[in-house]
């Protein structure tokens, strides 16, 4: 492998890995400020140990997207220089004011939270906590619209010395309707996230409470009942949202990179109406649209497309002859910007398989969380605990479900855009349009031995950090509610008097 | 002052501020196999940092954000020259950050030992690599007519780069100290200030020969008058440690720090890579920045943002200020401050 795919395996691994942390940061770090939000305001013991618990289990994940993102923060001048070069002019400052506006807030505040139990007035220790939380939604808001601007390129003209990009309306970039969409899709995608982990240690909890003979009567059943009852109408309410907000997504792809539709449909040719893809096989491998057969419900993309069952969408291999019209068949001869690329045919097609697949995992996945969310409201109703191993037992898996979702959305949605890393905005008119290829995009003057090298050593770090966490999370999983400190939990309406021993458990982030 | 001059002055007071916070952190961290030998002594060695390494972080994040911001063409010939010693710094940084957390996780005095020895060595191989980045920086890498990195992996290696690690790691371990005296109370407060008075003199020298140097090729007489502001700090610092003074002494070398700083970016203006190749290849503003649009824009967004960030950091700062003792068991020090 040559640096190009070397760079874009690290990019892909890094990125991925940080964006496992980041849904449960922001779904969780939502619904622990709910928690703690009713405690102050009821002063009942089972908000204040959910409040305990789940913003335990936030604070674990926090510290390691906090990690991964210091890597995502030097890696666009790392490997892709002449990708930072070319979009300078707009994508920087998004992520200073991210930095600026976002993490400070996030970072400071957290930090007296954690500290703060018993020391500061409680009403102000709870902001500390909105703001944080705040923070992390501002933070996901600037990262989504620099990403949303490669995907859809706004509010630039091109300069004629350099042939970059220039930016003339901030606004316009900040109200990119693509970052729009993408943001909101993102956030209650992460809530999702947290409602599956909340309903599966949820049931889990209530469950071997009673195969334990524990009574219902305590303080702790309450606790997972209500952590099952929140988590799943979170996780039910936010499936609507998910599909409300894709949908809308869905609709501006196809104006904005309808490759990227039709591919993940499989759609060879131009049809009106044209058909859902249910299941393919054949040769979606082969990357020959031709090849593959699938089965199909009619009119459902043209629905999906453009709200009716009748209208026309573009198919792979028409438009494949289009982009090549217009942005060149083959890569300019130009082995110092396009390395072994140059004067190579460029296939504007995405990889078949890996487009069609992860579409419909994202979706098939996020409905399997939907589903048990759905179970588990109605096997606890009215007061019920379930005691189906298979129920309880796969509602704990299906906490992957939703973390599976948001990993495949992203692969489609970056792997969908090659082979741009700046992709032409269909809007404004082909001499005005800016785009960038992935091959021009890694940085020249590194050798394929470092970036192997960051590569190894990153993937080996991440892997072992994972293996640490999980074992830490699921340690102070099992052990439950007052498990982790073995203090009692403070009496409700009196300020936090165990500090002592809480601070132990709330200090485990810093 | 134009923009570009306005968000080189920016930058640098962004990397000034990150070596003043997260310096001390760093330094805490250097200093725990020496001062915190006992247990309860390292326990109370990583608490004075507890609640503040993760918002002095950002100040790094928010650093390299800005150079990306304002000057892409920085950020894109800096980071590749110097690959594998960024790739470094990460490193430091990641295990330095799970291993601050991941201590407390499991109740075992070798668990927390041995990820206590991780905080240090990541603090030190993140302190050193960043001084080597910014050495680099001012004192030169080997860019090309086109560029990029002339030589291997390692040609970004230097002695510019080998004086800015010594220098930050030396400053960092002295600002640790002074920090710990600061801010504890009993016999670590005494270690620690015994520590900075021995090696205050010392550890100032790399920091002046970096900055004189920069001064030397490229100084201005305001520069010049910076150097001497922050060899007088250093003396200063001695001499209010030697009758006590703490929180004047730590003000003072703080003092060296931000001078050396202003030296250093002062007389480099307006170049941010000078190229050791030839003088001709080196990056300045001009060539890196983006464009006056851009610049403003963000002059407005960092113009309201920044006082705001400064605000709540310093209060954050002012609701942590107690001194902090050792106490056996479980009834730490907060518990104390917050009845009294
Ligand atoms: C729990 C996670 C989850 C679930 C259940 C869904 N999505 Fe999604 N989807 C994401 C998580 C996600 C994501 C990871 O957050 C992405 C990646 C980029 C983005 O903005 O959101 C995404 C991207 C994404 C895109 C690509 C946007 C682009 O490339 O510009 C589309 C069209 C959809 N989604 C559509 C849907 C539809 C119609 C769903 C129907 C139920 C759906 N998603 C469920
Ligand atoms: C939000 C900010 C993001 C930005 C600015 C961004 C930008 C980039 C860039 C510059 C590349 C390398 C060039 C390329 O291969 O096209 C890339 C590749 C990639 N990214 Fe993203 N990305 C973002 C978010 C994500 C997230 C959250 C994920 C996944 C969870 C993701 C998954 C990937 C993958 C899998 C690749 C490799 C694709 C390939 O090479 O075919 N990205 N992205
Ligand atoms: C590829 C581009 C990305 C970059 C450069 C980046 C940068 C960073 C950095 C530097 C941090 C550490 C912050 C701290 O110290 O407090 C971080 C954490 C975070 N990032 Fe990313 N990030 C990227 C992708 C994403 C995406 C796509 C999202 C959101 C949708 C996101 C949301 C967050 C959040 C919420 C945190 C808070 C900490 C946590 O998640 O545990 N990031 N990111």
């Amino acid at each position: 492998m040559d640096v190009l795919d070397v760079a874009r395996w690290q990019f892909g691994i890094t990125t991925v890995y940080h964006f496992l942390m980041v849904p449960l940061t922001i779904g969780l770090g939502l619904l622990v400020a709910v928690m703690h939000t009713m405690w102050v305001r009821t002063d009942k013991p089972e908000w204040l140990r959910m409040t305990r618990f789940w913003g335990r289990v936030y604070l674990i994940n926090f510290v390691l997207g906090v990690a991964t993102g210091l890597v995502q923060e030097f890696q666009f001048g790392l490997a892709w220089s002449e990708y930072s070069r070319f979009v300078g002019d707009v994508f920087g400052s998004l992520l200073a004011l991210e930095a600026l506006l976002a993490f400070f807030l996030e970072s400071t505040f957290l930090g007296l939270w954690i500290f703060g139990w018993g020391r500061i007035p409680k009403k102000l220790h709870l902001a500390a906590l909105w703001a944080a939380v705040i923070g992390s939604i501002v933070s996901a808001y600037f990262i989504i619209a620099a990403n949303s601007w490669m995907q859809h390129p706004v509010g630039v003209v091109t300069d004629d010395a350099t042939g970059r990009p220039v930016q003339v309306d901030f606004l316009a970039v900040l109200t990119n309707n693509t970052a729009l969409a993408a943001f909101s899709h993102a956030v209650v995608a992460a809530l999702m996230v947290a409602g599956a982990l909340l309903v599966g240690i949820g049931l889990w909890h209530l469950r071997r409470r009673r195969l334990a003979g524990l009574s219902p009567d305590d303080v702790d059943h309450r606790v997972w009942r209500r952590s099952v009852r929140l988590g799943g109408f979170v996780s039910l309410a936010a499936f609507v949202l998910v599909s409300l907000t894709g949908d809308w997504q869905g609709k501006l792809m196809y104006a904005q990179q309808p490759l990227k539709m039709s591919s993940a449909e499989a759609l060879c040719e131009t049809e009106a109406p044209a058909p859902f893809s249910v299941f393919a096989w054949s040769k979606l491998g082969s990357n020959e649209c031709d090849d593959v057969r699938s089965i199909t419900i009619p009119g459902l993309v043209s629905f999906l497309a453009h709200g009716d069952f009748s209208s026309p969408v573009p198919g792979v291999n028409d438009l494949q002859e289009r982009y090549a019209e217009v942005y060149g068949a083959t890569y300019p001869d130009d082995p110092s910007r396009f390395g072994a690329l140059a004067g190579e045919e460029v296939d504007y097609t995405p990889l078949l398989a890996v487009s069609y697949w992860s579409f419909r995992l994202m979706i098939g996945m996020g409905a399997v969380s939907a589903g048990v969310a759905a179970y588990a409201l109605w096997a606890t109703r009215g007061g019920r605990v379930p005691t189906s191993r298979l129920g309880v037992y796969g509602a704990l898996a299906a906490v992957a479900a939703p973390f599976v979702a948001n990993a495949t959305g992203w692969v489609f949605t970056e792997m969908g855009r090659q082979p741009f890393v700046v992709y032409p905005n269909p809007d404004v008119p082909v001499e005005d349009q800016v785009w960038f290829f992935t091959a021009q995009a890694v940085s020249p003057g590194i050798t394929a031995a470092e970036v192997w090298t960051s590569l190894t050593l990153l993937t080996l770090v991440y892997g072992a950090l994972a293996a640490v966490e999980l074992w830490l999370l699921t340690r102070f999983v099992r052990r439950g509610v007052t498990g982790g400190d073995g203090a009692p939990a403070p009496a409700a309406g009196t300020d936090d008097t165990h500090r002592d021993a809480d601070d132990d458990v709330l200090s485990f982030a810093h | 002052m134009d923009l570009q001059t306005l968000w080189f002055a920016a930058v640098a007071l962004l990397w000034t501020g990150f070596l003043l916070l997260e310096g001390f952190d760093f330094g805490v961290a250097a200093l725990l196999p020496v001062l915190g030998r006992r247990t309860p002594d390292r326990h109370l060695m990583l608490r004075t940092i507890g609640p503040l390494w993760d918002g002095n972080e950002v100040w790094l994040i928010t650093a390299v954000g800005a150079v990306f911001a304002a000057f892409p063409g920085w950020y894109a010939t800096w980071l590749p020259a110097l690959y594998l010693p960024f790739v470094l710094v990460l490193f430091g940084l990641i295990v330095r950050a799970v291993a601050f957390e991941w201590r407390h996780a499991h109740a075992d005095p070798r668990w927390d030992a041995a990820w206590t020895r991780v905080v240090t060595g990541g603090s030190l191989v993140a302190a050193a690599g960043i001084g080597a980045a910014l050495g680099a920086t001012t004192l030169g890498l080997p860019i090309g007519a086109d560029g990029t990195r002339v030589g291997g992996a390692l040609s970004g290696l230097g002695w510019p780069a080998l004086l800015g690690a010594v220098a930050v790691l030396a400053f960092s371990v002295v600002h640790g100290a002074l920090f710990l005296a600061l801010k504890t109370d009993g016999p670590l407060r005494v270690a620690a200030r015994h520590v900075a008075l021995r090696w205050a003199p010392v550890a100032a020298l790399p920091v002046l020969a970096w900055a004189g140097l920069v001064h030397l090729r490229s100084g201005t007489p305001v520069t010049g008058a910076l150097w001497l502001v922050a060899a007088l700090a250093v003396l200063l610092t001695w001499a209010r440690l030697r009758v006590g003074r703490e929180g004047q002494a730590f003000a003072a070398w703080g003092t060296l720090l931000a001078a050396a700083a202003a030296t250093l970016f002062g007389a480099a203006y307006p170049v941010v890579v000078p190229s050791t190749i030839d003088p001709a290849f080196g990056v300045t503003i001009a060539d890196a920045s983006v464009s006056d649009y851009t610049l403003t824009v963000m002059t407005w967004a960092a113009g309201i943002g920044l006082p705001v960030v400064l605000g709540y950091q310093a209060w954050t700062y002012w609701v942590f200020r107690q001194r902090l003792t050792a106490e056996p068991q479980h009834t730490g020090p907060q518990h104390t401050e917050a009845q009294a």
